[in-house]
């Protein structure tokens, strides 16, 4: 065994990348609850590439045929309904790992230096992740798929200048068709799940480079003990593989449930006009994007038309999910951890949350004066929180980082 | 701030009322009622798949109905030949359009997309109309162009109308309630109980699968049960020499 491994590792560096990502790639010792999400939102997406393998075994990428297809799956495939099922309810809860990964980068100063390219890869990731399930979404062809994509499309036809053109060459036809179902379907199956696993080796990589930040905001490679490892650092394996596997099994125990017990979510992860063949004559009363865009597409309705035209709403919801990538120079605060943070951080942030939240629940309902009123303010909130960060995470108290990290 | 606490609060009950606003009846939905699900499954091929058909649906899934492949083939196997046949309707689509207006939509996943309270209240919603063309209307669904294929159970309602006065300050007729005019074969206690079946039967159709769904995900989440307490006192067993 040991003579095959070196003459593996003559040729391969599989020793020393296991030392490298695993068993010699200190970690912290003192993450908290919030540190589950990275190793999960890399589970669900193995989980959703899996189910979508085998969803593709069945599914028929064709006007005429996509919705039966969904229906056989539903009935006819054995396990299909745990395939299908599992794939929707991936979808939904990518989003819900992701958006608590995304928070506890905000609550921990994740995104400072020296982990700005780490912020910057996952912010693509979470980009490509919205393109994914924005296309994926079209496939069961219900009437949701078909005028969520009609929607969304027709935004593009507001950019000046080029923008008929711009949505006549993304959906391939002067509607949404078969022919937009196809290139959907390719970008959905293909090309998008390849940028994505390249995106998160890149996440990886970068991670591992510089090391993980955790609850404290401490650099622990700044004290290292007389076997050069950090004292503050664990090896990634065996303990936090022990770790993630206790978060794995609890979130599979909540994934498990809506899965089996509600995978509709009350209409939320899979909407009852869905269950209705797309039809392009017959507009449905209320469209809603589902829940994860919600909140963007709250802003982008908030934000009132310019001499006729939609695309300052269309330009802020671009701007509402773009200006992540500058956080962390926007940043201006001595200290990365809440925890050492003064209030004038603490009620931004919370009142960015109420905000994001607010938007989010906003963007399901039909318009209407007061919650229109309701979504401006919102909007400002967001925008706010973004633009006035280099003034009040600068113009704060601060609390004295600790030089090594809390652990109890 | 109290708008916005209501805000919060009325989410739930946004989600709740109906598209057009009349409350809903409560369907009696049972899964394990097998009985009701045949009987539901017998209205259904003898009333609704003349004209509708459930095109995703097998005659042969009925098996999980409690019922044997001959029972099914004698008794409710009129419109296909075999029994692994899914349920199709003789009538083309544009004949029912030139026929009805709308071409009868699938039923296949009908509760999904309505829910099964709101088909249940339909189906007990007819009432006469003599302005529609085919001369009924429906509480939950105006100026709907499905007639009332029930109603020789159900008999005929109509609408008796009192006089409002309208916001214009007009007086505008409003239905108060509605009247039996002619009896059918069942009471109406017996017709809401049918209805019932039949309701149950189209949200058994809409997802056979649901039985087997739930069954499985008892084992599932029992399995994860026992994982998790491993999986704790491992965690727990490698930790704690951290300090």
């Amino acid at each position: 065994m040991e003579k095959l491994l070196n003459w593996v590792d003559e040729r391969f560096p599989l020793t020393a990348s296991y030392k490298a990502h695993l068993s010699e790639y200190f970690a912290p010792k003192n993450f908290n609850f919030w540190y589950y999400f990275g190793s999960l939102a890399l589970m669900v997406l193995v989980i959703q590439i899996v189910s979508g393998i085998f969803l593709t075994m069945h599914y028929k990428p064709d006007a005429l045929l996509a919705f039966a297809s969904v229906e056989y799956i539903m009935r006819d495939v054995d396990f299909g309904w745990l395939i299908r099922y599992v794939h929707s309810t991936g979808a939904s809860m990518f989003f819900v790992v992701v958006y608590l990964h995304m928070f506890r980068g905000l609550i921990y100063g994740s995104y400072r230096q020296p982990r700005e390219l780490i912020w910057l890869f996952g912010v693509i990731i979470y980009l490509v992740l919205m393109g994914e399930a924005f296309m994926g979404y079209l496939l069961p062809w219900g009437q949701m798929s078909y005028w969520g994509a009609q929607v969304i499309v027709n935004l593009f036809s507001a950019v000046p200048f080029i923008g008929e053109d711009l949505s006549l060459w993304i959906r391939g036809d002067f509607v949404v068709s078969d022919a937009t179902l196809n290139r959907f379907f390719a970008f959905h199956v293909i090309a998008l799940p390849l940028v994505l696993v390249g995106l998160v080796v890149a996440h990886l990589v970068a991670l591992h480079e510089v090391g993980s930040n955790n609850p404290d905001g401490v650099e622990i490679k700044k004290l290292k003990g007389a076997d050069g490892h950090p004292l503050d650092g664990i090896p990634f394996h065996p303990y936090y593989t022990v770790k993630d596997i206790l978060g794995v099994v609890v979130f599979l125990m909540v994934f498990a449930a809506i899965v089996f017990f509600a995978p509709e979510m009350g209409g939320y992860f899979l909407e009852a006009n869905n269950f209705i063949p797309a039809d392009s004559l017959k507009t449905p009363p209320h469209i809603a994007p589902v829940w994860y865009f919600t909140p963007y597409y709250a802003i982008l309705r908030a934000i009132p038309p310019l001499f006729g035209s939609q695309f300052p709403g269309v330009a802020a919801m671009g701007v509402s999910v773009l200006i992540f990538f500058a956080l962390p120079w926007l940043d201006r605060s001595p200290v990365k951890s809440i925890r050492y943070r003064g209030p004038k951080f603490k009620i931004a942030l919370g009142l960015f949350l109420i905000a994001f939240i607010g938007l989010g629940i906003l963007g399901v309902l039909p318009v209407s004066p007061l919650y229109t009123v309701l979504s401006r303010v919102f909007s400002v909130v967001y925008f706010a929180f973004f633009l006035l960060m280099p003034w009040y995470t600068k113009n704060d108290t601060f609390k004295p980082v600790p030089e090594r990290v809390i652990f109890k | 701030m109290k708008k916005l606490i209501f805000f919060f609060l009325a989410l739930p009950l946004v989600a709740l009322a109906s598209e057009s606003g009349v409350p809903l009846d409560h369907a009696p939905v049972s899964l394990n009622n097998h009985e009701s699900l045949q009987r539901g499954a017998r209205v259904f091929v003898n009333y609704c798949l003349t004209c509708h058909s459930a095109g995703y649906m097998r005659y042969n899934r009925m098996q999980d109905l409690g019922l044997s492949e001959n029972q099914i083939k004698d008794n409710l196997l009129y419109a296909a030949e075999k029994p692994g046949a899914t349920m199709q309707v003789a009538m083309r689509p544009a004949e029912a359009k030139s026929w009805f207006g709308a071409a009868p939509p699938d039923l296949s996943v009908i509760t999904r997309s309505r829910g099964a309270d709101w088909v249940y209240t339909y189906l007990r919603g007819f009432y006469r109309d003599d302005e529609r063309p085919t001369g009924w209307n429906n509480t939950v669904f105006d100026k709907v162009s499905m007639p009332h294929v029930l109603q020789e159970l159900q008999g005929q309602m109509v609408p008796v109308y009192h006089t409002i006065k309208g916001e214009d300050g007009k007086p505008e007729q409003v239905i108060e309630r509605f009247e039996l005019a002619k009896p059918g074969k069942l009471t109406l206690p017996e017709y809401d109980a049918l209805v019932g079946d039949l309701v149950n039967y189209l949200d058994w159709m809409g997802e056979p699968a649901k039985g087997a769904r739930m069954t499985t995900g008892i084992f599932v989440l029992l399995f994860l049960g026992v994982f998790f307490i491993i999986a704790f006192y491992l965690k727990k067993e490698f930790w704690k020499d951290l300090h």
